[in-house]
Order: C-alpha cells, then structure tokens, then sequence
C-alpha cells in the first residue's frame, strides 16, 4: 500500500493527552499500558459523551413518547449505525448490540446453530481461537454431536491450510478468528470464506482483535456474521455487536426473550419484533452504545488505514528491540512482523515464568498480560502454560516499547 | 508499598530453583490429584501414597510460576511424612497466613479451582495469624513462613495456594480411602 493511503500518520503524544489514564503513576513510575488486546483505555471524547448522556438525556429507549426518551433512542439508534458504517454494514439492522464479543458469538451459536446443526453435520473451527470463539461450539458438539473440526497452527504461527478443502468437506460453520489474540497472526478471512462458502458452509468471524485495529469492510471479509466488543476498540465494557447478514439474522429465532424484542404477546404466545431488536431482549446499554458511537468517530477521526499503519511500524519496531536487546534470551511468538500481523507480541523471556515477569515489569510501570489469554488449546499447542504478551493500540509510541525492553532485564536481578 | 523483595524471598527462590519432592508416583496406588488456577493456567499434579493415616511420600508435578511452584515445593517437605491430621492442622495454619480464614481450603467440598475471592475476606472470627495457629495445631509452618509476603500481592494469594487446594483434595481421597471411623 502506498503511503499516501494511510493519510497522516498518528500524532501520539497529542493523541496519548485524550486519553486521562495515560498520566497515572503507579510505583512511581508512568503507566505505560501495553495490555490493549485485554481492554482498551477511553479517550475523553467517549468518556464525555457517557457523561453528557446521563446528564442530559437519559431515558429508557423504544418506549417513551416524551422528548428526552426520543432522544435516547435517536442517540442509541445513531450508535448503532455509525458502528454499521465503521465496518460496511450494508444497514444498521445487521448490527445487533450485545453485551461483548463472547455474547455475539453466543447468539449464533444458540440460535442458528442450535436450528440448523445436528448430528450429521460439521464445524470447523481452528486452534489459534480465544475461548469465545471455541467453547460455544465445543457446548455445541456435546449437546447435538455435531463433528467440529480445527484449521492446525503451522509451524510460522499462521494457520495450516493444507486440509482445508477436507476439512470444509461437509461442514455447515467455519468459525475462525480475524486476528489472534495470542500469535497477533492475521488469518487469510477472504480465502478462508470463499472456500467455506463453495463447500456450503456459512462464516462467522471473531473481529474482536480485528475491528479495532484495523479498516473493516465485512461484506468484503466475506464472512456471514462478525462478533466484535467494544472495550477493545476505545469503547466502554457492558457493550459489544454481532454484525450479521440481514437475511440470516431474519431466519433465526430469538436469543434471550422478554421485552423490547417482542411484536406482540398474548397468552398463548409471541412473535418476535424486527431485526436487530429481535435480538436485544430487556433494556439494552443505552450509555454504553453512545459512548461506543463516540469512539468510533474517535477512531474515525485518526483514520483506520492510519491506525494499522502506526500498529504495524510499532509492531515491527517492538520485535527488532527485543531481540536486540535480548538475542536468544527473549523467544516472540507468531508471525514475523509485516502485513499477516496484528499489533500482538507474545513472548517469553529466559525460563523466567510470565507471571514472575510480569510482576517485574509492573514494578516499571509497565502493564502486560501474563497467562494463558483464554486460548488453552492454542496454549497445548505451544506447549506452553502462560505468555507475556504485550499489545498495541493508538496511544502507545517506541517510547513506551522502550520502557518495556528495558524493564525485562531487571528481571535478572531475581530470576538470572 | 510493598517492594519485590517482600513477594521474592531469597527462600522462595530456592524452593523455585530447587524444588524438593518433585515427581511422580506410580497411581494407582498412588492418590492422585489436579488443580488449576483457571485465571493464569498454572497447573499442579500431587501423588501422595499413605502408609494408614501416614503420608509416607508425595510428589509433585505441573507448572507454574515461581510463588506456585515454591509454595508446593515448602508444603511437599512440610506434610511429608506427617499424619492426615497434622497435614489439615498445616493447612490451616498456611491458611491463616494467606488470611484465607473463613475459606474452606481444607477442602471437603473445596474445588481446587474454585473462582471468587482473593483472600481478602472480612472480618471474621479467627483473627489469629499463622503461627499461631500453627503454634496451636502443634505444627510448624517453618520455610513457609517466607510466602507471608504474597498477601501483599491479592492476585497472586492463588498462585500460592493451588497446591494446598489440590492437596486439600487429596487428603479428601484419603480420608474416603481410609474409610469412616
Ligand atoms: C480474539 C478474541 N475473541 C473474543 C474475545 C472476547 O471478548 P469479550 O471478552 O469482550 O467478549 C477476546 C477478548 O479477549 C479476544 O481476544
């Protein structure tokens, strides 16, 4: 891609001012926050739309005919179609709100999957997925017996696409992750979606590492549906979306049931109100979709292309300094850095455990995740219990990488 | 603010770098028992073989970080060789060093990877610490008297106890084994 389609590059120490959390000190030292693959942090912006929501305009939505109540669900609906049009939603009805990622996920496993799945049909899913996108199918395979298959980890960190015409032989689901929140590997979704639909199976994609990160047209991805969460795109927790073909969401019975998702109700029984509100049972997260819009238009501002491109140059910036710095003592999981990488760094230092590093590199300030990142079986598969993992989003610069190639070493002190 | 050298204790290392008792036994005859710490994928494997109501040997296996695997390391060489009731009498005693009083870490009942707290518990009303409840059961906590400082660190009170939990169970094996008296 040529540079001039990324728009301006990132100015990050203005854009690390947005973000209040950013000047915290802990032990001493400033917070350097390498843990956004977890949770993001908020920039004002979404922060002050949550509080002016609640200040101004706080009602329940779809059900008051008074002025505020209309404004609450014009903001909730207005919520919704810019997250639509952040990833080429072809309307705002196939973006569902849910509570996360996982919920989204969920959704079609107990809808769709629960219809259209039985014991003579397969899944396939692969080994590099986070939990989310594996024990509802697992749950799946117990309960009907349908055959679930795994795309193997290759030995580069990508997936292994050898089998994939068998694997897909017979299959009606190809549940695959967009991006790794372990390895950072980024899937071939494209290729992966044309063979699942010429082998008749449909495609539910996990964007929770891929959306906030990267530009997202879904119709282009090819999937069928997308699970995405808000809180690791800049947006509050309590909130996520399943983007889904309108056709597809229209076919499947409802999720949770109760109010709002409901026509009509008599005693005997219901029918089920449009999409998406079919699957939004119970008043939903008013605020929390308002601040999600807010960060969309936040991220909007910096331009996606932008975003992944500063991900990708810290990405690769972060790589050359471990091993630098460290040689054969630091060992990075995954993908070597470039285009089939997400702004993930797995790694492991010494035979330092990740827990005992990462409680040194707390000590520096320095939040990283250690553990097994909801992926057990990618873990099995390493043949590793925990990781270190650090990750990227817009707020972090080579500044903070810094402050994290230097700390590694003071592990030495206790553990050398 | 507690420092590092309050968590990593030079003994701690020690029991991490060396860790006694380490291993397999052959189960059965051997008990054998699993614990998980669900939060970071630590895992602990212990094998204990029961002469009556003597443990005569215990093993253990599994990975983890060096506050899990120090601390079954120091409970391996505690409750080696001990009766059942003097290794509940220890457990208790580490218990009320972590301040984990009102938790049922001696097991009955007590899933070795149970979710919910991290030992920061109200107030209750076995205030006492840990050795002097050791001092009371009759036991000694000796080395794992230097895991004190994990309470000063709430996430990694699991870390150290995992073991004990799965001990716990363990010793649940055991009693059944032995059968009611
Ligand atoms: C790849 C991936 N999928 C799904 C999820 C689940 O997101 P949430 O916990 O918000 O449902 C995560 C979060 O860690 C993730 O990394």
């Amino acid at each position: 891609m040529a540079l001039n389609d990324f728009g301006p590059p990132l100015d990050v120490a203005r854009i690390k001012k947005d973000f209040p959390i950013l000047d915290r000190v802990v032990h001493g030292k400033r917070l350097v926050y390498l843990d956004s693959a977890s949770s993001a942090q908020k920039p004002l912006p979404v922060l002050d739309a949550m509080q002016r929501y609640y200040e101004t305009t706080h009602a329940n939505v779809h059900r008051g005919v008074y002025q505020i109540a209309q404004e609450a669900t014009e903001l909730y609906e207005g919520a919704r179609a810019k997250v639509a049009a952040f990833i080429g939603a072809a309307a705002p009805a196939e973006v569902v709100f849910t509570k996360n990622a996982t919920e989204a996920v969920n959704l079609v496993a107990y809808t769709w999957g629960r219809a259209n799945l039985g014991t003579t049909d397969a899944m396939v899913t692969s080994e590099i997925e986070h939990h989310a996108n594996f024990v509802p199918w697992l749950q799946l395979h117990q309960e009907k017996g349908t055959e679930l298959r795994f795309l193997p980890l290759g030995e580069d960190g990508t997936l292994d696409l050898d089998q994939l015409d068998q694997l897909l032989d017979g299959a009606k689901l190809l549940a695959v992750t967009a991006a790794s929140n372990v390895l950072g590997t980024l899937p071939p979704v494209r290729l992966l979606a044309d063979a699942a639909h010429a082998a008749g199976a449909l495609v539910l994609v996990d964007g929770a590492q891929y959306v906030p990160h990267l530009p997202t047209d879904v119709r282009e991805m090819g999937a069928d549906f997308v699970a995405f969460t808000g809180h690791k795109m800049l947006g509050p927790t309590g909130i996520g979306a399943l983007w889904g073909r309108r056709e597809l969401l229209e076919s499947m019975p409802p999720f949770l049931t109760g109010g709002e998702m409901i026509r009509d109700v008599r005693l005997d029984g219901f029918t089920t109100n449009d999409v998406p509100w079919k699957f939004e049972a119970g008043t939903p997260p008013i605020a929390e979709a308002v601040g999600l819009g807010a960060a969309v238009d936040y991220l909007n501002g910096l331009g996606m292309s932008a975003v992944r491109a500063h991900e990708q140059a810290l990405t690769a910036y972060a790589m050359r300094a471990l091993k630098e710095r460290y040689g054969d003592d630091i060992s990075i999981h995954g993908p070597p850095p470039g285009s089939e990488r997400a702004g993930i760094v797995s790694f492991a230092y010494k035979d330092v455990h990740a827990h005992d590093l990462s409680q040194v590199l707390d000590q520096a300030g320095v939040c990283v995740r250690a553990g097994h990142h909801c992926a057990k079986p990618l873990m099995r598969r390493l043949g590793v219990t925990a990781t270190a993992r650090a990750s990227f989003s817009v707020y972090n610069d080579e500044a903070d990488v810094d402050v994290l190639v230097d700390a590694i070493g003071q592990a030495d002190a206790l553990f050398g | 603010m507690p420092g590092l050298e309050d968590l990593y204790r030079e003994i701690i290392l020690d029991h991490y770098r060396n860790p006694r008792n380490r291993g397999e036994l052959e189960s059965p005859p051997a008990l054998r028992a699993e614990g998980f710490n669900p939060l970071c994928g630590d895992e602990v494997v212990i094998y204990l073989a029961m002469g009556g109501d003597v443990i005569t040997d215990l093993k253990i296996a599994g990975q983890g970080c060096s506050i899990s695997q120090s601390s079954a390391s120091m409970m391996s060489a505690a409750v080696k060789g001990k009766t059942l009731a003097q290794a509940r009498s220890t457990i208790r005693a580490f218990r009320a060093m972590m301040s984990l009083h009102g938790q049922a870490l001696d097991g009955h009942g007590d899933g070795a990877s149970g979710g919910g707290g991290t030992g920061a518990v109200g107030p209750e009303e076995d205030e006492r610490t840990g050795a002097e409840v050791a001092a009371a059961e009759g036991v000694s906590l000796g080395d794992l008297e230097a895991l004190q400082g994990v309470v000063k660190f709430p996430v990694r009170i699991k870390c150290a106890t995992l073991s004990w939990h799965t001990l716990a169970q363990a010793l649940d094996e055991a009693e059944k084994g032995a059968g009611p008296d």
